[in-house]
């Protein structure tokens, strides 16, 4: 499952959607909307996503992933719009039969998707201030 | 021929709208259309050195040649996150 969505992530969701009888590890990544960005007090965040070609560059990664790591299912879930501190903005589940390869391939999936899938990410401060995250 | 370039982001509130329209020669390369449009968009300009270049879903490089009515989507750097 390859997902963006407007509507909260169910974090347990995507995690129970990988399990297979044949895996005995998932690894689940839950990204967080962090309070401060450089020591600034963050209020809130907004996503915005060229959605179609991130979905597509999405299931790119997976099908990557599975190439190069011994794992099963993969889910990847990202979350658009306006976010609360504490929200969950992405998640990322793996599912393999040992553990270490469920843990290399859901970091590995992490960093691909911060260098290939079309998301970007507003700040806004608690000052009233706000910037466009690596844009200026 | 005509092209639509799309924006998103910080390029978007620039430039006020998500959708120019450029009118450019026949087979135009994406670099050309990037070229016309920081020309015709000066604003634009200093954030298009750092972007990348997407055709039907696809990373593409600037030497790729476009068709009428094609929509080349401009792609700022990624949100970021270590």
């Amino acid at each position: 499952m390859y997902k963006i969505t407007t509507e909260p992530i169910d974090v347990q969701a995507v995690n129970d959607i990988v399990k297979r009888p044949s895996d005995g590890a998932v690894v689940t990544f839950d990204g967080i909307v962090r309070d401060n960005f450089d020591g600034r007090a963050v209020r809130s965040l907004e996503y915005e996503a060229y959605a179609e070609m991130a979905e597509k560059k999405m299931a790119e990664i997976g099908a990557e992933v599975r190439n190069k790591f011994a794992v099963g299912e993969i889910a990847m879930v990202h979350r658009l719009g306006a976010l609360g501190i504490g929200e969950s903005s992405i998640v990322i589940a793996v599912a393999a039969p040992h553990r270490h390869a469920a843990f290399e391939a859901c970091a590995y999936a992490m960093d691909r998707v911060k260098e290939e899938v079309p998301i970007w990410k507003k700040e806004f401060f608690d000052d009233g201030d706000a910037h466009w995250v690596n844009q200026n | 021929m005509h092209i639509q370039v799309k924006l998103f982001a910080l390029l978007r509130e620039i430039a006020g709208t998500d959708t120019i329209t450029l009118e450019v020669p026949e087979a135009a390369s994406a670099g050309q259309v990037l070229h016309q449009l920081s020309q015709q968009h000066p604003a634009l300009q200093p954030y298009l050195e750092n972007v990348r270049l997407a055709l039907k879903m696809d990373f593409v490089d600037e030497a790729a040649s476009l068709d009428e009515g094609d929509e080349l989507h401009l792609i700022p750097p990624v949100s970021g996150g270590r």
